[in-house]
């Protein structure tokens, strides 16, 4: 794929589970560098939508496409820019957050500096204790920094601020929008669109797997 | 990054939680060794245990490896971390070759660990050579930890993985068993009809069958979408 084409096109998206639809005929176009915040109830079907979108779900009927690809058949060449920030924080509970950064920079084949990576996000106390030992506000943090080794093209957030104080969720919202103006897609699902004011423009809203609304968004009438 | 290294690095970081956590691979060990003990005692003599060491020692094993399996899925199930490997830029049979390796050589340390304790309890001593010794026990843990691999991610997306995993995986590791048990206990008995050979045979297919199956069929599994 050309990393400089990352718009992607979603079109007549569905996903059951069992026999009830968590979405249902999706229509959802990102160009590349959007910014967007996805909101609705409960199982509106927001979490579904990124994890369709992050190619950990696949969709029963309908296309994604990301730079003109077909996401689900290109899912192995496509990851590598795919960068998804789930409701579960996907670290290692026995190792610590330095050890938990250097052991996924490892499996990119990369290096990392994790003192300034956990500086980054605001994780300064505890760098060497296990992750288990950790609030879950820290945690969150630590899968920020994790969301950071990386650079990619689309970036999925499900509720990146659970768990974070106002402090934190400043900060987190500050290196999401650092990373959109570097030319990163952003889709946030959250319950907090007043805490991603600065990272989006746009809404889009959910009602039982269906988008209700696609609109402009100022954070104002949130 | 090439495929290799991607393997080394998976089994480094499953090492270093087992190494981590002594008291997870104590666990093993201790789990290993009670079953040996009860196997010892319930012998009704010293000359049927001595005729069947072998198989006393890797019935230790076998049931020692379902609870490394276990554990093994528990600490990536546990925030998601085995999501997070396969969206991250991981090939699926890197995952596999490197998990697979790192059972293999977590197995391996209990089975050297419980190896001279079988040949006191059981009061047997080495009369082939040491080398097949190491080869009969390379290949048996090497031939549980290659479907064990593979079944214990299907039962840790299942409920009640640990009731799941026995019920599957003991019946396909027969032949690991009976070829490792009986290749073990010629090594100590001696093999004047060299009938090792067959058996050592038997092992090499069944884990070259399995390492390269399970690699492809790791990565569906993984996914499950």
């Amino acid at each position: 794929m050309k990393t400089d084409d990352a718009s992607v096109v979603v079109h007549g998206l569905c996903r059951r589970f069992g026999r009830r639809w968590a979405l249902s005929h999706v229509n959802l176009d990102l160009p590349q560098g959007a910014g967007v915040v996805v909101t609705g109830g409960n199982g509106s079907g927001k979490s579904t939508l990124l994890r369709c979108l992050a190619t950990a779900l696949r969709a029963h009927a309908g296309t994604m496409t990301m730079g003109g690809k077909a996401m689900w058949t290109h899912r192995e060449q496509l990851r590598p820019h795919i960068g998804y920030m789930a409701h579960q924080n996907h670290l290692w509970m026995d190792l610590s957050a330095h050890e938990n950064l250097s052991a996924w920079a490892g499996l990119g084949g990369q290096t990392v500096d994790a003192p300034a990576l956990l500086e980054q996000v605001g994780l300064n106390a505890g760098r060497r204790d296990a992750v288990r030992t950790f609030s879950a506000g820290m945690k969150r943090r630590l899968a920020v920094a994790r969301m950071l080794l990386r650079t990619p093209r689309l970036l999925l957030l499900d509720e990146p601020f659970s768990g974070l104080d106002a402090a934190g969720r400043t900060d987190v919202a500050k290196l999401f929008a650092a990373l959109r103006a570097e030319g990163t897609t952003l889709v946030v699902a959250t319950h907090l669109p007043q805490a991603v004011v600065t990272m989006v423009d746009r809404c889009v809203t959910l009602e039982e797997g269906r988008i209700t609304s696609d609109e402009p968004f100022s954070g104002l009438s949130a | 990054m090439s495929d290799f290294a991607q393997i080394i690095a998976i089994a480094k970081r499953e090492l270093y939680l087992e190494i981590r956590n002594r008291g997870r691979w104590a666990g093993l060990f201790f789990f290993a060794f009670a079953v040996l003990l009860m196997v010892a005692f319930a012998a009704p003599s010293t000359s049927v245990l001595r005729a069947n060491a072998g198989g006393v020692l890797w019935i230790g094993l076998l049931l020692a490896s379902t609870r490394s399996l276990d554990q093994s899925y528990a600490v990536e199930m546990e925030d998601g971390a085995l999501e997070g490997m396969v969206l991250w830029p991981v090939r699926p049979w890197s995952l596999y070759y490197g998990k697979a390796l790192s059972n293999t050589l977590t197995l391996l340390a209990v089975a050297f660990a419980l190896l001279p304790l079988v040949i006191g309890i059981c009061d047997v001593s080495v009369r082939g050579s040491l080398s097949d010794v190491v080869l009969f026990t390379a290949l048996g843990c090497a031939g549980l930890a290659a479907p064990g691999t593979l079944y214990g991610l299907i039962t840790a997306k299942a409920r009640g993985s640990s009731v799941l995993l026995p019920l599957l995986y003991f019946p396909l590791v027969v032949p690991v068993i009976l070829s490792a048990a009986r290749g073990t206990t010629l090594v100590f008995e001696g093999d004047p009809m060299g009938q090792s050979g067959s058996w050592l045979g038997l092992l090499w297919a069944f884990n070259a069958l399995h390492w390269s199956l399970s690699g492809l069929l790791y990565g569906r599994i993984a996914e499950d979408a």
